[in-house]
């Protein structure tokens, strides 16, 4: 069927797609928030949430009702356009870097090659760090629209916390993409199924960018720009019903994809060891290796509660020092050792 | 300086080597420690499902006894108003008249007792200083209230009911 020569068909599965992705990655947010009282429950010898339905697995609807019944306030001496377009920028930003993640491979449908990737650009890496550095308006329009000093102050913090946090994050990649040869998460991916994971190759490239991506979450013990002691709340300190809870669940979402960025470039995303010597339908293998890769990020996203509630929160000097004088020598010094190997298997 | 006790440590106040500078090391112990914990049995008493047993020396709201002939006890001496270092008491006296001799135990008795809960802290020295063994403090906690008033606990809520009465 081709009307007016446009694959209707492909417009019909991209959408298709894109509502799937924006549904997983909202749902597993909601249920990250649920996922985070109770691991902080367990680690603190507690139960967590367990009134609002089995083992309080309701509890997330029952937070998003509240935030909604809230009574809503903006500022009389805040600038109303850009107090709701903040929450909104994060909240968009957070959606946007889901598209070149490849959640799996090729699905095969009454003879339709369907891919599970929202959009293989072949800058997909570039693209993510392109929509992550427009995260930093969503904060700092918010601090700014606020009209608050102290939001001001605390959003900041958080816009110089986020950049001097990408630099380190940008050169451990760039080892990353010196050793892969490609910018698109598809082949990367392609390339570990193949071979061994990433991780094996780029120990110290992955962890910078995991200390990075806590960084640019807004994770503990990074979580600065919400301290509560010194900022009154943060740069978040006016909002209050949803506008609040768009920042809070932006960060989920922040989670989520950052957890599957890191699964994908660094643990074989989609691919798990003996996926090509199983024997099965190529259809039943893109449903096992999906499998595969959301085991990983809920893997990722327990590390990053686990982290959240055993180290203590960082000291804003302390901050800047740990990114300026230990992050980015040590990214360098990783890209160097990368090169001058990747040199030496040249010759 | 000798110890107070065994447990004191040495502060030791050494440079941290660079494996210590380095603080990975010490992160990952701390995420053993707290992996260990999500495994460890939980201190929660999920509350109206479970209750949390009392130690035997536990000193709840108070209660106004009788006797075994279901009298009060309580003569309104006010030793208990003089002990309470609170000063959460206050009581009238009154005589007993005759015909009354079945309700209480002494020819004065209180024709007002009062306990005010939001000064009262729960001390005992009221159940101490009782001659007559007429306060005692229960095992039970002061229930939440929406007034101050609410709080002032009078004869009604204090007297536990009648043994003679709740039999027939």
């Amino acid at each position: 069927m081709t009307l007016l020569s446009i694959d209707w068909f492909f417009i019909l599965e991209k959408i298709l797609l894109i509502s799937a992705v924006l549904v997983l990655s909202l749902v597993v947010a909601m249920y990250s928030t649920w996922g985070e009282r109770k691991v902080a429950a367990w680690i603190q010898d507690r139960l967590g949430p367990n009134r609002a339905g089995p083992m309080g697995l309701l509890q997330p609807l029952a937070d998003g009702g509240k935030l909604f019944f809230k009574e809503e306030i903006i500022p009389t001496n805040s600038n109303r356009f850009l107090f709701i377009l903040g929450p909104s920028i994060a909240m968009l930003v957070a959606c946007m870097t889901s598209a070149v993640i490849p959640w799996g491979d090729t699905l095969t449908i009454a003879g339709r090659t369907i891919s599970l990737q929202v959009a293989d650009v072949n800058i997909g890496i570039l693209f993510i760090f392109g929509v992550l550095s427009v995260g930093v308006y969503g904060i700092m329009i918010g601090g700014w629209a606020s009209n608050n000093k102290y939001s001001l102050l605390a959003s900041v913090r958080a816009a110089s916390q986020i950049i001097s946090y990408e630099l380190p994050m940008g050169l451990a990649l760039i080892a990353l993409l010196m050793l892969t040869g490609t910018l698109s998460l598809k082949e990367i991916v392609e390339q570990q199924r193949h071979d061994l994971w990433n991780v094996v190759y780029q120990p110290l490239g992955f962890f910078i960018f995991l200390v990075c991506a806590f960084a640019e979450c807004n994770r503990a013990p990074f979580d600065l720009p919400e301290a509560e002691n010194e900022l009154n709340g943060g740069y978040h300190l006016e909002y209050s019903s949803m506008k609040l809870g768009f920042y809070l669940f932006a960060e989920y979402i922040n989670m989520f994809v950052s957890s599957a960025l890191m699964a994908t470039m660094y643990f074989g995303g989609y691919a798990f060891p003996g996926m090509d010597s199983l024997g099965v339908s190529p259809n039943l293998l893109t449903i096992l290796g999906f499998l595969a890769l959301f085991i990983k990020i809920l893997v990722f996203i327990f590390f990053f509660m686990w982290v959240r509630w055993t180290v203590p929160r960082f000291r804003y000097d302390q901050l800047m020092r740990l990114g300026w004088k230990v992050m980015i020598p040590l990214a360098l010094v990783n890209m160097l050792i990368t090169g001058a190997i990747v040199l030496f298997r040249q010759h | 300086m000798q110890a107070l006790t065994n447990r004191s440590k040495p502060v030791d106040r050494s440079p941290l080597t660079f494996l210590e500078k380095m603080y990975v090391p010490a992160i990952a112990k701390g995420m053993g420690i707290t992996f260990k914990h999500i495994f460890k049995r939980k201190a929660t008493v999920s509350f109206p499902e479970q209750r949390r047993q009392f130690s035997p020396v536990f000193r709840g709201l108070h209660i106004l006894n009788r006797d075994e002939e279901g009298r009060e006890r309580c003569t309104a001496c006010g030793l208990c108003a003089v002990a309470c270092p609170a000063e959460a008491i206050t009581m009238e006296a009154a005589e007993r008249k005759p015909g009354e001799e079945h309700l209480y135990r002494e020819e004065k008795y209180a024709a007002r007792y009062e306990i005010n809960m939001l000064r009262c802290i729960f001390c005992g020295f009221c159940e101490e200083a009782c001659p007559k063994d007429a306060i005692y403090l229960s095992e039970t906690f002061a229930p939440s209230n929406y007034q101050r008033k609410g709080f002032i606990y009078g004869k009604p809520d204090l007297l536990i009911p009648d043994p003679k009465q709740s039999s027939k």
